[in-house]
């Protein structure tokens, strides 16, 4: 009877176990030695493109000019205004509020609609025609509701990361296999247990994919809204630098921006593992 | 072969030894209690198109305590539908289910529901998931552990208990599924195709197990399944349903004794009970 359960090693990301034991280190650990070798590429024909074929530098920057304004901005206290830290943490904070705010929003309204199917399709029309809006279009008209402090950043990037969550909760609702439902049913269970114990769950490896890409939508969205306007922010240090064409310190600010997008979504990564982790193990636990 | 097929238009007729012998006890005066008593049941489906599709018609039986019988047809005749109605999980368009001399309306902590899935929660171990329904009747589960974990042992799963279910066989996973069902200590149980996705092999051996754990705890079951073999196996009378609309052929007596092996298979009495049933699940006339 033992020998009927799954082997904990055929359920590792990583491959089934013959190849564990025969590929190299390559195949063992693409993430370790490809992805630095894509990187290294990547550097080396920048670096090409600008001391051979030579790129001018105002519209590529060398590497090692990008390299200096990054260092240059980082080596600042977090308080000082002329520095990255102090930026990318406005930035960062109007993303993580807006983020918050608007998949909170998305993933309960998103339950409330699927599980109330009138609320749900009195108000369909208005989710569509709201979510083929172009969010962005409203970066304007912040300003004028908020002025040019932190509101008008959290509100936008509420507004771009709500949706993603939305659609997400409620196809994953959609997705709840019904004989779970008929199962609390037969066991006479309440509209709570339900929702508590069954369908929210079930509805987890939506959420997260939801949330994934509104971590990414979310950066995008504290950054528009300070393109329109803003007293500080990664946003508004690119608007400066590019006005006065400084190119490689505009370079160092978007590589930033990619950084801090991507250890978003790590981020998310990491607790969708820690409370999603049966949705993985179930999936090839079914193909084997 | 007529006289040798005991028909019980008169349900009062003697059954299977173990139960008649089970039920005249708990009767007292050689009367036997019906646990279920069905009366002119009657379910039709609305249709997309025109009107509605019968599923099920002129259904009146009835099942006594300590029972063991099945339900065999085509796929399609509206077995599991009759499940359904028996659990309380759909209402019957006409005609009545008692349960224990109460008429139905809902689903009753008297009966549990096997289905044709496992419908295990795959973020819950298989002892929290045993202990779910005790959960929905929101009783204290630290009351049910114990007899929980004995009944994982009875099924030989005892030492997967905190295991998830994605580590378990599919065998293993359906005897789960039963421990969740018995552990609420049904009088009925309701087993609709539980062993319908397993392989043949795991299939006899879950056969032999559930005849085991049938003995063994006195349930009354009522066996939904599209294998005549199997119903003829494991039954003390077999319902026999025409093909859609589903209706009542026949119900036989499987006068064979027990405890029961799979030899019993091969014996001319096994095979009598098979050659009689095969024409009645088809068409009308019993022309195949």
């Amino acid at each position: 009877m033992t020998s009927q359960a799954v082997n904990m090693r055929e359920i590792e990301p990583s491959g089934p176990p013959m190849r564990v034991t025969q590929g190299g280190i390559v195949r063992r650990y693409p993430q370790l030695t490809i992805s630095p070798a894509i990187l290294a590429a990547l550097l080396a024909g920048w670096w090409l493109a600008c001391n051979i074929l030579g790129a001018p530098a105002y519209v590529l920057p060398p590497p090692q000019e990008v390299l200096q304004a990054t260092v240059r901005g980082l080596s600042r206290a977090p308080w000082d205004v002329a520095g990255y830290w102090y930026h990318a943490g406005i930035t960062l904070w109007e993303a993580l509020a807006g983020f918050a705010l608007g998949s909170a929003l998305g993933a309960f309204l998103g339950l409330i609609l699927s599980h109330w199917p009138i609320l749900g399709r009195s108000s369909y029309p208005y989710i569509v025609g709201f979510q083929s809006l172009p969010k962005v279009a409203l970066a304007p008209l912040m300003v004028v509701w908020f002025g040019f402090g932190l509101e008008g950043k959290v509100f936008i990037t509420a507004i771009i990361t709500f949706f993603p969550v939305l659609v997400n909760m409620m196809a994953g609702y959609q997705a709840v296999e019904p004989e779970r439902i008929e199962l609390a049913r037969s066991c006479n269970a309440s509209e709570r247990h339900l929702l508590t114990k069954i369908i929210i769950p079930s509805c987890l490896p939506f959420l997260f994919a939801g949330l994934g890409v509104a971590s990414v939508l979310s950066i995008i969205g504290a950054v528009v809204g300070e393109f329109v306007g803003a007293r500080a922010g990664l946003g508004m240090l690119l608007m400066q630098y590019n006005q006065s064409m400084e190119i490689a310190p505009l370079f160092s600010i978007i590589l930033l921006l990619a950084i801090i997008g991507f250890l978003m979504n790590h981020a998310i990564g990491l607790i969708e593992r820690r409370y999603c982790f049966w949705a993985q193990r179930s999936r090839v636990a079914a193909r084997t | 072969m007529e006289g040798f097929i005991r028909k019980s238009p008169c349900l009062r007729e003697p059954m299977g030894h173990a139960s008649a012998i089970a039920a005249s006890l708990r009767a007292g005066v050689g009367h036997a209690v019906a646990l279920i008593r069905a009366r002119g049941l009657l379910k039709t489906y609305p249709t997309a198109s025109s009107g509605e599709v019968t599923a099920l018609q002129n259904l009146d039986f009835e099942i006594f305590d300590g029972e063991f019988v099945s339900v065999v047809g085509q796929s399609g005749c509206g077995k599991s539908t009759l499940l359904k109605l028996l659990a309380g999980l759909l209402p019957a368009t006409t005609g009545t289910v008692e349960l224990n001399g109460k008429p139905l309306y809902g689903p009753s902590s008297e009966a549990a529901v096997v289905f044709q899935s496992p419908v295990l929660l795959p973020w819950r171990t298989v002892l929290d998931n045993v202990l779910l329904p005790i959960e929905f009747r929101g009783l204290a589960r630290s009351r049910y552990r114990a007899s929980a974990l004995e009944l994982l042992e009875m099924v030989g799963l005892r030492d997967f208990a905190q295991r998830y279910p994605f580590e378990l066989s599919g065998g293993m996973q359906q005897r789960a599924a039963l421990v969740r069902a018995l552990v609420q200590d049904p009088r009925l149980l309701l087993m609709d195709e539980p062993f319908g996705a397993l392989d043949a092999m795991t299939r006899e051996l879950m056969n032999i197990e559930l005849l085991r754990i049938w003995s063994q705890s006195r349930k009354t079951v009522l066996f939904i399944t599209h294998s005549i073999a199997e119903a003829i196996f494991l039954s003390d009378r077999v319902i026999a349903m025409t093909p859609r609309p589903g209706s009542i052929a026949d119900i036989i007596t499987i006068d064979l004794p027990r405890p029961r092996d799979l030899s019993i298979i091969n014996t001319e009495r096994f095979g009598h009970y098979v050659a009689y049933l095969r024409p009645l699940l088809d068409a009308k006339g019993g022309i195949s």
